[in-house]
C-alpha cells in the first residue's frame, strides 16, 4: 500500500511532447510507473517514449481509450490551469501539476472545479510523489528512495530530496513521499496528505517538511495532534534565519506582518508533541528516538 | 511586486474609486509648484508623504503637513533624502490635507487557507491594522468572495453596516466593488485602503458635505501574472532596488542580499533557506539567499557567481546542489568557467550530489581554491571555517 501513486496508477502525461514532459516521462517509465498515454493537442495519433506510449489530442481520449486514472502536467504556466480543468473534466481522480509560476487568481478559479469533480490536485509548483518500488509521478529522482514505512510530505523540492536521501542512507525506507508545492494556493494541503497517510496501513511514521510563510504547518500540527496522536512524527522548518518581508524564492515563502515566521511554526509543532529537527540530517535520529526502526 | 502609493492610487482611480488629487515630486521646488496648484484649487493645507516601499514612514517622520507653498518646499526638502529603514527617499507625494471626520480600514487579500479573496474591514482605520486585529478582534469584519461570483452586493452591504457606514451605503458598495475590480484587473494579491476616510468637503451649495475618500493605498502584485499586464512592470520602482536585484531578475535567479560574509549558491528555494539556516547554526553568517532554480545551466551558474562576488564582504562561497533536474556536471562546468573569469579569489566549498555527481567531482578535482564535500553538514562546517580563516588572514 501507499498513497496517491502505486501499482494501480495508470498515468497520462499532459505535455508529453515538450522538453520537460519528454525527459521526465522517460524517467518515470524507467522507474516502473505505468504510463498509459500522453496528451498534446494536435499531436493525437503519434507515439512517445520509443513507440511505447500513444499520444492523444485530449485527456478524455486518454481516459476512454487508454484507461488513464492519474495525470501529471508539464504544460507551461499560461496553459496549465486549462490543463488541470481538462483533466478533472475528463474524470481523472488524481492530478499532479508540476508547472511553476501559475498566477494565484487562476488557481483560485480552478479549485472549485477540482472540488466539484471530486478530484484531488497536488501542486502546482510541486515535485510530485513517489511510492518507492511501485511508481513515481513528477520529477523526484528515483534513485534516492528505499521501500519502507515512513510517509513524507513537503512544501519544497530539492529539500525533499535531501531528506529522502538522509532517510535512505540511514536505512529508513519510505511508503510515499509527496511534495505539495511552494505556491500560496495549492490543491492539497499538509492536512489533506496527512489524512491519506492516516488511512494507509503501511505508513507508520511521518516526516513533515515545512517552510516560512502562511500557517499550513500550524494547521497541520493541530490536526495531527487530534487525529493521529499515536503516530511518530518529525518535522523540519526551512527559513529560521530568513528576514521578514522578503520572498524567499517560493511565492508562498514570505514572513508578512506577524505571521509566517519559523518560530511560530516550531512552537506550534512542539505544542503538538512533534519533534522539530534543526538540520535535515537529524531527522533519521529523531525518528529512531521516537521509536521508528530501520528497515 | 510592491508598488508605490501614487501608483496604487492610479490603479484605484482606474476602477472608479474616489481618491483626492495628488502629484509626485522629485525635488523640493517641484513639491512647491505642486503645492501652489493645490492651494490655488482651494486646499487649506497640503500633506507631503515620502514614497517608499516600507511601512512605518509616518513614525519615521516621512509624512508632514504644510500650510503654504514655502512650508511645502521646506518640508519636502527635509523628507527628500531621508533614510527610512535603509531606503533613501527620492520622491514625495503632495496632496491636499483632508478634513478627516473618521478613518476606516478596507482591504482585499489572497487567503491561502480558504482559497478565496478575503475582505477585511474595520471602523478603526488609519493605524496598523495587525495591531487592531490582535488586540481587538471584535473590531474587525471578515468575509470571503467566491472565486467565480466575486464580491456580491449583499456582502458589500453587510460590510458597510458592520463598519457603521450606513449613511454612505451606495458609495461604500461602489468602493468595495472597485476594490474587487482592482484586484482582478491587475492580478493583485493585496489591495488595501488605509485609511478609507469620511472627509468633510465644501458642497456645491457652499455648505459642508461628508464623503468617503481613499486617502492611502497599498497594492502588491502577483509576480507570476505580471507578464499578462504589460503596463504594470513599468511600475516597478528601480530606485528602491539594489542593482544586484535587477541583474538577478534579468538572469532569472532568485537572489536576496543579506548581511553576512558566506555567499551561498543553491538549487531550490527550500534547500537554499535550509543552507542559510545551517550556516548560521554553525556560527557563520550567510551573505545571501540564492536559488539558481531547476535545470540551471553553466551560464546561469556563472551569472550567479558574479552576483555573489559583487558583494565585497563575501569571504567564502558555499555551493550546495542536489541534482534532480539540475545536472551536477553542468553546474561544475559553470563554476570552473566562473572561476577563470573572476578577478578576486574567494575560497569555495562545493557539494554536488544527485544527478551526474560523479562527473561533477571529476571536473572539480584538482582545481585550486575549490574544496569539495559530500555531506551537507560537512560542507557548511568547511565554508564557515574558510570564512573565518579569511578574517584571521586579513
Amino acid at each position: 500500500m501507499s498513497i496517491l501513486v502505486g501499482r494501480e496508477t495508470r498515468l497520462v502525461v499532459q505535455g508529453i511532447t515538450g522538453r520537460e514532459g519528454t525527459f521526465h516521462a522517460a524517467q518515470m517509465q524507467e522507474y516502473g510507473t505505468r504510463i498509459v498515454a500522453g496528451v498534446t493537442p494536435g499531436k493525437g495519433g503519434q507515439s512517445a517514449l520509443d513507440g511505447t506510449v500513444p499520444v492523444f489530442d485530449t485527456v478524455r481520449q486518454a481516459v476512454t481509450e487508454a484507461g488513464a486514472n492519474t495525470s501529471v502536467i508539464y504544460v507551461p504556466a499560461a496553459g496549465a490551469p486549462d490543463a488541470i480543468l481538462e483533466a478533472v473534466a475528463a474524470g481523472i481522480a488524481t492530478v499532479f501539476c508540476i508547472t511553476e509560476h501559475i498566477p494565484a487568481l487562476d488557481m483560485l478559479r480552478v479549485m472549485p472545479m477540482v472540488q466539484a469533480a471530486g478530484a484531488r490536485l497536488i501542486g502546482p509548483n510541486c515535485p510530485g510523489a513517489t511510492s518507492p518500488g511501485q511508481a513515481k509521478v513528477g520529477i523526484i529522482p528515483g534513485s534516492i528512495h528505499l521501500e519502507g514505512r515512513i510517509g513524507l510530505v513537503s512544501r519544497s523540492g530539492t529539500l525533499t530530496y535531501e531528506v529522502v536521501q538522509a532517510l535512505t542512507d540511514a536505512g529508513m525506507g519510505q511508503s510515499t513521499c509527496v511534495g505539495i508545492g511552494g505556491d500560496p494556493i495549492v490543491g492539497s494541503t499538509f492536512i489533506d496528505i496527512l489524512g491519506l497517510f492516516r488511512d494507509d496501513p503501511d505508513t507508520e511514521a511521518l516526516v513533515l517538511m515545512g517552510e516560512i510563510g502562511g500557517d499550513a504547518e500550524e494547521q497541520a500540527a493541530a490536526w495531527k495532534r487530534e487525529h493521529m496522536p499515536e503516530t511518530p512524527m518529525v518535522a523540519f522548518i526551512a527559513g529560521r534565519t530568513a528576514p521578514p518581508g522578503r520572498r524567499m524564492g517560493h511565492a508562498g515563502a514570505i514572513i508578512s506582518g506577524s505571521s509566517g515566521s519559523a518560530q511560530d511554526k516550531i512552537d506550534a509543532l512542539e505544542v503538538a508533541e512533534i519533534r522539530v529537527a534543526e538540520s535535515p540530517t537529524e531527522i533519521p535520529r529523531l525518528l529512531q528516538e521516537a521509536g521508528v526502526r530501520r528497515a | 511586486m510592491k508598488i508605490q502609493e501614487a501608483d496604487a492610487k492610479s490603479l484605484l482611480v482606474a476602477q472608479g474609486l474616489p481618491v483626492p488629487p495628488w502629484a509626485v515630486a522629485r525635488t523640493a521646488s517641484d513639491a512647491r509648484a505642486a503645492a501652489e496648484r493645490l492651494f490655488s484649487a482651494g486646499a487649506d493645507q497640503v500633506v507631503i508623504k515620502a514614497q517608499v516601499l516600507v511601512g512605518g514612514r509616518g513614525k519615521a517622520g516621512g509624512v508632514k503637513l504644510a500650510g503654504d507653498p514655502a512650508a511645502a518646499e521646506e518640508v519636502a526638502a527635509a523628507i527628500l533624502g531621508m533614510d527610512i529603514k535603509g531606503i533613501i527617499v527620492r520622491k514625495v507625494l503632495v496632496a491636499p490635507a483632508a478634513d478627516i471626520r473618521h478613518e476606516y480600514y478596507l482591504s482585499a487579500v489572497l487567503d491561502r487557507a480558504a482559497r478565496r479573496v478575503l475582505y477585511m474591514g474595520s471602523a478603526e482605520g488609519g493605524v496598523e491594522i495587525e495591531q487592531v486585529a490582535e488586540e481587538r478582534p471584535e473590531a474587525m469584519t471578515y468575509l470571503h468572495a467566491h472565486p467565480h461570483l466575486g464580491l456580491q452586493d449583499f456582502q458589500a452591504r453587510e460590510l458597510c453596516f458592520a463598519l457603521g457606514l450606513g449613511s454612505h451605503l451606495k458609495d461604500f458598495v461602489r468602493i468595495a466593488q472597485g476594490l474587487h475590480a482592482t484586484m482582478i484587473a491587475n492580478d493583485a494579491d493585496l489591495v488595501e485602503i488605509n485609511p478609507l476616510a469620511v472627509v468633510r468637503e465644501t458642497g456645491p451649495d457652499g455648505g459642508p458635505v461628508e464623503r468617503l475618500q481613499a486617502l492611502d493605498a497599498k497594492i502588491t502584485l502577483d509576480d507570476s501574472a505580471l507578464h499578462r499586464h504589460p503596463g504594470l512592470e513599468e511600475l516597478r520602482d528601480l530606485d528602491e532596488e539594489d542593482p544586484v536585484d535587477i541583474e538577478a531578475r534579468a538572469e532569472g535567479l532568485s537572489f536576496i542580499r543579506l548581511e553576512g560574509d558566506i555567499g551561498c549558491m543553491v538549487n531550490g528555494a527550500g534547500l537554499a533557506m535550509t543552507t542559510m539556516d545551517l550556516v548560521k547554526r554553525a556560527g557563520g553568517q550567510p551573505a545571501n539567499f540564492l536559488d539558481i532554480g531547476g535545470g540551471a545551466r553553466s551560464d546561469k551558474v556563472a551569472a550567479a557567481m558574479r552576483l555573489i562576488l559583487a558583494d565585497r564582504s563575501v569571504r567564502a562561497i558555499l555551493v550546495n546542489i542536489f541534482g534532480g533536474i539540475a545536472r551536477g556536471d553542468e553546474v561544475a562546468r559553470g563554476l570552473v568557467e566562473a572561476r577563470e573569469q573572476q578577478e578576486r579569489s574567494v575560497p569555495m566549498v562545493v557539494r554536488i550530489v544527485g544527478t551526474n555527481a560523479e562527473l561533477a567531482a571529476e571536473i572539480l578535482s584538482g582545481i585550486d581554491g575549490i574544496e569539495t564535500a559530500t555531506s551537507l553538514d560537512d560542507a557548511v562546517q568547511r565554508a564557515v571555517a574558510a570564512s573565518r580563516a579569511q578574517v584571521a588572514g586579513t
